[in-house]
């Protein structure tokens, strides 16, 4: 194939041609899609009860 | 080469990466900001950055050198590179990186896993691997700049090294992640173009995309004459099965590299960097064609030189590459582009290759900056002050290390041993063996304790440095350690086993360790694990 010998070059020539079209198609039919995930505030009072929570609120203010 | 035109391009694209990091600098103002660039990156900009720090210098002076050597079967490496180091990296890791991430308010990577498992101490731990582990691979991505400006400028190596390390470090330590992303965008589009024409150039010169490969493959029996002996079967075809250089291309280059990517600290932190998973969609698709050009092309284009020495330079007819550019692999890439390609494309690649070094140079020193000021310094030793500050000083002595390893190791190591491909094989190694398995089980499995994850780094760690110290004989004999303690250059001197890179005994042995260890440790609270795992299927 293109003049390269044996099996396994072309099939590597192959296989990164493939991935890439994979990669692009993937993100073209998701290109609008996952929604945003708002931050998790863990100074917010919801997060009261929760240690890690309560952890991270600390080191936040702290830094 | 004509001196004005390059100063020319050179001042230009200085001037514009001057101009970003000023942006960045004026829109820097918190931790998050100096450590994520503010969580709100654009998707061109994080697969852009994301590209253009896994693509160095290494990649194409180091890679494409190397490939000139063992021919096209590196293109596996490409194929790896797009579909594990993007789609499986970003579809199945960055998702949850994003978003655990986010529950967790992590800044770095070693923070992400300590948050995760409740340990400042093994934030602190990979943080120190980190910090310990990265300048090697740093210092060869700088070596590769410097020996290409030393190439094109024939000015002295030390003197292109410690400019290319201060105009690097005056960005990264002034803007933060910001001004590396900003850069990285811009130089990983310098490299696209560059990429692309010095491909068109190639197969123009050569007579065209067939003739080009059949003129490689018509020059197998000198290649089989000159490297036979260890597997070489032509440059267009795949070494001998479990010869010496299948063993170093299979195990070091292909998987070294195209495993090794999952687990990269200054790549897995910019999946924390954008505020939704559209982001990371959209970055797919620029990310998996950007990677398909910036690997495919060196790989290609350095077999192809092979072609150009041989037959079309009348200064080295009838030399193949390596022995062109005087049996330093490292040399064959600048040479090429010095005497195959036309003044101006030397100006224009000499900008790409400068891009290549600086956007992952500035990722990495960034990435052990942090794991110094803020998982060592801050985190597991408990200290306070100016976050940003304390992060700057730390980029600033990652910097430092690193400069003085570009300087020192040209000396320790022969340049035909490829060290610059060696050198981020290994490092990409070890990062997998270390981080790998905690990495997966932290975003996928509820029940990964603590024990499991310190089993695992532990094990990753000591056994690819044993590996590299004892047997893999190119590290262990200028390492000397082997010598000094049993008398002889490798504890497998003779055998296969001398050429096997330390990761395919060091991921196994780490995944073991991390799933037998792990049913003894401590479960980690379920609070926490629902903290982590918020909004996380």
């Amino acid at each position: 194939m293109l003049g390269l010998e044996g099996v396994a070059v072309p099939l590597g020539f192959l296989l990164s041609i493939m991935s890439t079209v994979l990669c692009a198609v993937y993100g073209f039919v998701n290109w609008n899609r996952g929604d945003r995930v708002e931050e998790l505030d863990p100074c917010n009072p919801q997060w009261e009860g929760n240690e890690t929570a309560r952890n991270i609120c600390r080191d936040t203010r702290s830094s | 080469m004509s001196i004005p035109l390059l100063a020319a391009v050179v001042a230009v694209y200085l001037c514009i990466v001057a101009y970003l990091s000023h942006q960045a600098f004026r829109a820097t103002h918190s931790a998050a900001d100096y450590m994520l660039a503010g969580r709100k990156t654009h998707p061109f900009v994080m697969a852009m950055s994301y590209g253009a720090t896994f693509i160095s210098t290494s990649a194409i002076v180091g890679f494409g050198g190397a490939a000139a050597v063992f021919g096209m079967s590196l293109l596996w490496l490409t194929f790896l590179t797009i579909f594990v180091g993007v789609f499986v990296a970003f579809v199945f890791f960055g998702r949850r990186t994003r978003r655990m991430g986010l529950n967790l308010n992590a800044h770095t990577f070693p923070e992400f896993l300590g948050r995760r498992f409740q340990s400042k101490g093994l934030q602190g731990a990979a943080g120190l691997l980190i910090f310990v582990a990265m300048p090697l691979y740093a210092s060869v991505v700088l070596m590769g700049g410097g020996a290409f400006v030393t190439q094109i400028l024939e000015v002295d190596y030390n003197v292109a090294l410690f400019f290319l390390t201060l105009i690097i470090a005056v960005y990264v330590v002034l803007g933060g992640l910001k001004a590396v992303m900003y850069t990285d965008a811009f130089q990983g589009s310098v490299m696209f173009a560059g990429m692309v024409t010095l491909l068109l150039f190639t197969y123009y010169k050569l007579g065209g995309v067939t003739v080009a490969h059949e003129r490689l493959t018509g020059m197998k029996e000198i290649a089989i004459a000159t490297f036979g002996a260890r597997g070489h079967t032509g440059w267009t075809s795949f070494p001998a099965f479990a010869s010496e250089y299948w063993l170093v291309v299979v195990t070091t280059i292909i998987l070294g590299v195209g495993i090794g990517v999952l687990a990269q600290p200054q790549l897995i932190v910019r999946f924390m960097t954008v505020d939704s998973d559209r982001e990371l969609n959209r970055a797919v698709l620029i990310g998996g064609i950007f990677i398909m050009v910036a690997v495919g092309v060196a790989f290609i284009v350095g077999p192809l030189s092979n072609v150009f020495f041989y037959y079309e330079n009348p200064a080295t007819e009838g030399q193949i590459a390596i022995a062109a550019a005087g049996r330093n692999v490292d040399q064959i890439i600048p040479l090429y582009i010095s005497q195959a390609m036309p003044q101006w494309f030397t100006a224009l690649f000499m900008v790409t290759l400068l891009s290549a070094a600086m956007s992952t140079l500035s990722s990495q020193f960034h990435a052990m900056g942090t794991s110094l000021g803020r998982d060592i310094y801050e985190q597991a030793l408990g200290q306070k002050g100016n976050s940003v500050l304390i992060n700057r000083i730390g980029v600033l002595f990652a910097i430092a290390i690193s400069y003085f390893l570009a300087w020192g190791l040209p000396i320790l190591f022969e340049g035909g041993t490829a060290i610059i491909a060696r050198g981020t094989a290994i490092f990409f190694g070890i990062c997998a063996a270390a981080f790998l398995p905690m990495y997966f089980g932290a975003i996928y499995f509820k029940r990964m304790t603590l024990a499991g994850a310190y089993a695992g780094m532990l094990t990753g760690t000591l056994v690819s440095l044993f590996w590299i110290l004892f047997i893999r004989i190119n590290e262990s004999r200028p390492l000397l350690l082997c010598k000094a303690l049993f008398g002889v250059d490798s504890l497998a001197e003779g055998t296969l086993w001398a050429v096997v890179d330390p990761l395919v005994i060091a991921l196994p042995a780490s995944i073991l360790a991390t799933v037998l260890v792990n049913g003894w440790g401590r479960p980690v609270c379920e609070q926490h694990v629902e903290t982590c795992f918020r909004r996380i299927a």
